[in-house]
């Protein structure tokens, strides 16, 4: 697909994943190019193995970033994702990793110093833990708070407020209370296949097929094609429009007199 | 410094042992730029260990954007690092459009170049004068506020709002600008932007008291710079000269001619110099900007992205729909996962956008400039006079509505 977008234009993709795969191999379990990103998925326990042969091999010399990532119908449902930039090759990767709640992910603050606060803010919103990390505190959050607040089963509006007391002369935190219910509208089309029932369709006869959505994209989903058309010859009582008309005008003018 | 608390015993003159201190900087300092609290142990004046407390203007910017489409999600940009929302606006969009592959048109890529630029030097103006107000010098910082407050001018005139302006979109810009406007930025680099930015710089630039305070105060290796993540004019202050807009261009820069001005020392006067710089060069950008922008359409024309006109929507009904389907629905973005790293005036400013095919971001991760400067601020700071904090902190150019997020 020819590249239409403005986004930043970095050293070219050709040959990149044939070459960092055959040198991570034994630890990778997939790779990936889509969009523009070189995507490679690593095994979990191996990922600080894994990112120092990228980094001290392949020049990727900097980890700018370390992002989780909740995907709650996975088995492991948190992604731990490494975002490379090589200053000398003008090139980024993705490399992640999935866990669970329970599982440590080896840290990497061995192989870079930044990766400190990046892994205590993966910690603190999704509660992923970092094996081999000296300093494991929340970072964002206030502190005392529990929970972890960017995991999708998190409410949106958390579980407590705080305000100024006036009685007491000093903050005080209390569950939240919200006059209004939280609006959240998906927008989604009926049409293009929303996975709940609408209002009015419950008695219908069997639940529609959510997972299809409906789409006319060849002529046959449109209902119309060759089978329509024999339909079609085989004639109806319908009468024809123009015919309508007159015996409707007719019956009108009856009812007017 | 706002509570000072003594461990153990206190400093005696009489050749007794002095314990180290622990004091709290913050959160309520007028140099801590925001809401930073950090934890100095000092011994006597010397920084002895920095522990930054970040986090106290969190406010969960990543998960309310996934609860809004990925129009409503815009205007969130603006407010994290609210000295340049432009800037922010800038990755954010080109996410959107790398997952969707959308073309943006010329003139649209021109103005946005320009407004980053402008947003540039708006956002210098703040960080060089706050630095020297840190220092101790009063008089540059109301010189350079003044040219903020032209540069705001500017962004309300184009786009009603002088700082949450809102103004990129996915696909271009929202609206066009007047013609004069282009006139008058013009006018103002020629006539005036300088006159006042040389005045103030040179009460700055050679002071004896300035240089006292910044030269050799926090000196980082390259090796250092890079291995703590530094980016924008940090990494360039060591002498490493990389800059997103050179070596990987997004919209027109490849056709900008600029220089990318580095340090030799990588202390806190070069990262100061290097903004100096760097004012001139995004300058140049500007007059290129405006001599060589096109006429045309500024948002894509692809119907189910960017929103019809108002005159449009008057007289088609496909408009119509178009324009009730983007503002309630929004455009769906093709599943997948992109980082999209633009060079901030802070530095590499980076998002991380995962999408799942519907109308929404299903995750969207802001790599904050600060993050990685301020995480290097306990190594940077060490053996270093407890005033020297103010400096270093300066010489970051931090804003805790991008570091917390």
């Amino acid at each position: 697909m020819a590249v239409l977008h403005s986004a930043p234009k970095y050293a070219s993709n050709d040959g990149v994943i044939a070459e960092l795969s055959e040198s991570i191999s034994v630890w990778m379990l997939s790779a990936e190019e889509k969009h523009g990103e070189c995507i490679f998925t690593v095994r979990r326990d191996d990922i600080a193995t894994v990112l120092q042969t990228l980094r001290d091999d392949h020049k990727y010399q900097q980890l700018m970033e370390i992002a989780g990532a909740d995907y709650p119908d996975r088995p492991e449902r948190f992604e731990c994702v490494y975002m490379l930039l090589s200053l000398t090759k003008n090139h980024r990767i993705i490399v992640k990793c999935s866990t669970d709640e329970n599982t440590p992910v080896p840290t990497v603050t061995t192989l870079w110093p930044n990766a400190g606060w990046l892994e205590r803010e993966v910690f603190d919103m999704y509660g992923v833990t970092f094996a081999g990390t000296k300093d494991l505190r929340r970072i964002l959050t206030d502190y005392g708070f529990e929970g972890h607040p960017f995991r999708k089963d998190f409410p949106m509006t958390g579980y407590t407020e705080l305000r100024y007391s006036e009685e007491e002369k000093r903050v005080v935190y209390e569950p939240v209370e919200l006059p209004q219910d939280m609006r959240t509208f998906d927008f989604l089309s009926p049409w293009e296949g929303s996975d709940y029932v609408l209002p009015g369709d419950e008695k219908a006869d069997g639940a529609p097929d959510v997972d299809k959505p409906k789409v006319t994209e060849t002529p046959a989903d449109t209902g119309a094609g060759e089978q329509a058309e024999e339909n079609a010859e085989e004639g109806t009582d319908a009468v024809p429009p123009n015919m309508i008309e007159v015996e409707i005008s007719d019956k009108e003018e009856g009812g007017e007199a | 410094m706002t509570t000072g608390m003594q461990i153990e015993e206190s400093p005696t003159t009489d050749g007794n042992v002095i314990t180290n201190y622990t004091i709290n900087f913050g959160p309520q300092h007028p140099a801590a730029h925001g809401v930073l609290r950090m934890i100095m142990e000092l011994d006597g004046e010397v920084i002895e260990r920095i522990d930054p407390h970040v986090g106290l203007l969190h406010r969960g910017t990543e998960k309310l954007i996934e609860q809004k489409t990925y129009l409503q999600a815009l205007p969130y940009f603006d407010r994290l690092d609210y000295c340049s929302p432009l800037c922010q606006e800038h990755s954010y969009v080109l996410a959107i459009e790398k997952l969707l592959n959308l073309e943006v048109p010329e003139r649209a890529q021109y103005l946005r170049v320009l407004f980053a630029e402008l947003t540039r030097i708006c956002n210098h103006m703040l960080n060089m004068g706050a630095h020297v107000l840190d220092v101790g010098a009063f008089t540059p910082n109301l010189w350079i506020m003044d040219l903020r407050e032209d540069c705001m001018n500017f962004f309300e005139r184009a786009s009603g709002a002088r700082m949450h302006s809102a103004w990129f979109r996915p696909g271009g810009v929202h609206q066009d600008v007047p013609e004069k406007l282009l006139v008058d930025i013009g006018d103002w680099l020629d006539n005036r932007f300088f006159q006042l930015f040389d005045d103030a710089m040179s009460l700055v630039i050679d002071n004896r008291i300035f240089k006292q305070r910044n030269v050799d105060i926090a000196v980082v290796s390259r090796d250092d710079a890079v291995a703590w993540g530094f980016s924008g004019p940090m990494i360039r202050a060591a002498g490493i000269p990389w800059d997103l807009r050179k070596s990987q261009p997004y919209d027109v820069y490849d056709r900008m001619e600029f220089d990318i001005p580095v340090g030799t020392n990588s202390d806190c006067y070069d990262r100061f110099m290097v903004r100096v710089a760097e004012v001139r060069e995004s300058a140049k950008i500007i007059k290129q900007c405006i001599r060589d922008m096109p006429e045309g359409p500024i948002a894509s024309t692809d119907g189910k992205v960017s929103p019809p006109k108002r005159g449009e929507m008057k007289q088609s009904m496909e408009s119509l729909i178009h324009h009730f389907k983007l503002y309630t629905e929004g455009f769906h973005v093709p599943e997948g996962e992109v980082y999209v790293a633009t060079e901030s005036p802070k530095g590499e400013f980076g998002v991380y956008l995962v999408s799942d095919g519907t109308n929404k971001p299903y995750r969207c991760k802001i790599r904050p400039t600060a993050f990685s400067h301020l995480q290097a601020m306990d190594f940077m700071s060490k053996g270093h006079m407890l005033p020297d904090a103010t400096a270093i902190l300066g010489a970051i150019d931090v804003v805790f509505g991008e570091c917390d997020r």
